[in-house]
């Protein structure tokens, strides 16, 4: 099987932010990962080959540190990996999607392309979907249930209120994972040493004919999010403090 | 004047109270005409509470021997469809688990701008407010497209009604399924719960709940509130509740009127998940907890004594 991973390198979600200017941060102290998304992708597409035979091919679309993920995902067995160059941490999810699309077709036939649910900077949730609409392939995200059928895929994910839906597609497809579907592997010291030779195919987004104008959406202002200042704290013995709890939430907030 | 389009949600046939907000969000855009566009569910029967938060047209659109709930890809093209016959400029809806999934079909297929998850939005300057880095900061995103798409966290906008004449009548656009993704099966859980990201009161527990059984002390307390329970991921992974309702950067993110958190330290990856709420207490044995820093009122007390008398003072004062 021909299968392509897509993986954003994103700040550790632990780190705090520290904003530049009106709409940039600095991305030169803080860690980084593989989106933790993308993580359960890799996972999967490594088992799928572990299978079925086949190649695990990561594609990134980053700046040159995001070089740093591709290696990651490669000491959980990714083959090769695809490295678009790009200026910017925030690319609108159109020209991403375009990337990719011209990344991954410049290279093989994919059986099973694979992706997060969404990045964890941006918060976009809607890639993969425009990388399928891009390629005329079938999509689902959030999968956390797939099943590998005669040249297609069963693949399950929530629909809310605790339902569950179960979803029939034909290969190829695209398919945006999420937690449950697997646990994602811990390297060990000699995969992430065989990691390092792996190639790596690094080409720039305007090679792949791929312009960054006239993006459709533009991320013009980053603010911190406030903290709340600190607890009101009720005292008194527990029916005390409760009673006058209930009293400010009915009386003052009006949320219950 | 603006055309706006609000993509309707129904439970069981009614609609969802988490639409409200959406329906104000979208008056409070000038005086453009508010459409609301149903795939389920019936408008006549909604007609009425839709009128009431200030729809002025009600459309129930349909595909000729087609079950849309069974076919994303052919939902998106019906609302595509409805897009350009009801010439609109902007179309809302609710950025739960369904509503996301239509978006960005509904994006992909017509190469539209879109944003998920917004918590604020402008049509007149086509930009949106929403979460990026997990919630830690708030981003402002600008929008250039013929349509601008928006799916808003439910609740994240407050209800509020304005009556107003509304008319209703169908669309049927002769739209064709892709072919590519099917519905094989539906599985909804027996259950009378709230889903959690839509619920306007959530209490939730974290490790020292001890138990799955445990959770009954918190459910009876948030019945009582026509709420919900969430769970932190340490007592997911201690095997205590489900991850579908694990609150956080790797659960679920909720934004309810009111988040009673029930022995939780006040993790940033929690918060992550929960912070948009409006009002946010916390419960907790330790008076040094970091989480009584970052929430609006505090109880110092163990869950098990004081949840139980939360309980009983809200049967009596509600
Ligand atoms: C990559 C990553 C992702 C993560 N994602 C999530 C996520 O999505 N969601 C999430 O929740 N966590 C997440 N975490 C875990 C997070 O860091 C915390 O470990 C977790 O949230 C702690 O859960 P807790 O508050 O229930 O437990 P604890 O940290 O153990 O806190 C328990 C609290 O309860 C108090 N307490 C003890 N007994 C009682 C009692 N009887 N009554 C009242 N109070 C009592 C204690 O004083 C303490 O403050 C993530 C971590 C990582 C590294
Ligand atoms: N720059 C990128 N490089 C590679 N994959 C990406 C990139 N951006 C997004 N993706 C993929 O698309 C998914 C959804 O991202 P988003 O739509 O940005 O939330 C991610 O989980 C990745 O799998």
């Amino acid at each position: 099987m021909q299968l392509y991973v897509c993986v954003k390198h994103v700040p550790d979600t632990a780190a705090s932010i520290k904003i530049v200017g009106e709409n940039g941060f600095d991305d030169s102290s803080g860690k980084f990962i593989v989106n933790p998304y993308d993580e359960y992708a890799v996972e999967q597409a490594v088992q799928l080959v572990e299978k079925n035979g086949g190649e695990v091919v990561i594609v990134t679309v980053g700046k040159a540190a995001a070089v740093a993920s591709i290696r990651a995902a490669m000491a959980m067995g990714a083959h090769r990996g695809i490295l678009v160059t790009v200026e910017s941490q925030f690319l609108d999810s159109q020209t991403t999607a375009r990337a990719l699309k011209a990344a991954i077709e410049q290279d093989g036939k994919p059986d099973i392309i694979l992706g997060g649910k969404g990045a964890v900077d941006s918060e976009g949730f809607q890639t993969l979907y425009r990388l399928a609409g891009g390629m005329n392939l079938p999509v689902v995200s959030e999968i956390n249930e797939m099943e590998l059928g005669d040249g297609k895929a069963i693949v399950g994910h929530e629909i809310g209120g605790g339902a569950r839906e179960v979803l029939e597609v034909s290969l190829p497809c695209v398919l945006g994972t999420t937690k449950g579907l697997n646990e994602p592997r811990y390297p060990k010291f000699p995969d992430i040493m065989k990691a390092k030779k792996k190639p790596i195919n690094e080409v720039a987004i305007a090679d792949l004919g791929v312009s960054v104008d006239n993006a459709q959406s533009e991320l013009i202002k980053l603010e911190k999010v406030p903290e709340r200042s600190g607890a009101k704290m009720l005292d008194g013995d527990v029916r005390q403090a409760v009673e006058a709890l209930v009293r400010i939430l009915k009386e003052e907030e009006k949320v219950i | 004047m603006a055309n706006i389009g609000i993509v309707i949600e129904t439970e069981d046939g009614t609609v969802k109270d988490t639409n409200f907000g959406v329906l104000t969000a979208a008056r409070g855009q000038g005086d453009g005409t508010i459409i609301a566009l149903m795939l389920d569910g019936s408008a006549d029967s909604a007609k009425e509470i839709l009128g009431k938060y200030g729809t002025h047209k009600v459309v129930q659109i349909s595909v000729e021997g087609a079950d849309l709930s069974a076919r994303p890809d052919l939902k998106a093209r019906a609302l595509a469809a409805a897009i350009g016959n009801y010439s609109l400029d902007a179309l809302l809806g609710l950025a739960s688990a369904q509503g996301r999934d239509l978006f960005a079909r509904l994006a992909a297929s017509m190469d539209l701008p879109l944003a998920l998850d917004c918590l604020a939005v402008d049509i007149a300057r086509q930009s949106v407010k929403k979460s990026h880095f997990s919630g830690k900061t708030t981003a402002t995103v600008k929008m250039s497209g013929s349509v601008m798409l928006c799916a808003i966290r439910p609740n994240a906008i407050e209800a509020v009604e304005a009556s107003v004449e509304v008319s209703v009548e169908s669309f049927s656009p002769s739209v064709q399924d892709p072919g590519l993704v099917r519905v094989v099966e539906v599985n909804k859980e027996a259950s009378d719960k709230v889903d959690l990201t839509e619920a306007a009161v959530i209490v939730a527990g974290g490790r020292p709940i001890a138990s799955a059984d445990n959770y009954a002390i918190l459910d009876d307390c948030a019945k009582l509130l026509g709420g919900t329970i969430s769970a932190s991921r340490a007592a997911v992974d201690a095997g205590f509740a489900p991850h579908s309702i694990q609150v956080g950067q790797t659960g679920k993110t909720v934004s309810p009127r009111l988040y009673i958190c029930c022995g939780l330290s006040g993790s940033v990856q929690h918060f992550a998940g929960m912070k948009t709420s409006k009002v946010i207490v916390a419960i907790n044995t330790d008076k040094d907890a970091p989480i009584f820093e970052k929430c609006d009122y505090g109880i110092i007390g163990d869950l098990f004594e004081v949840v139980p008398v939360l309980t009983e003072v809200l049967k009596e004062k509600l």
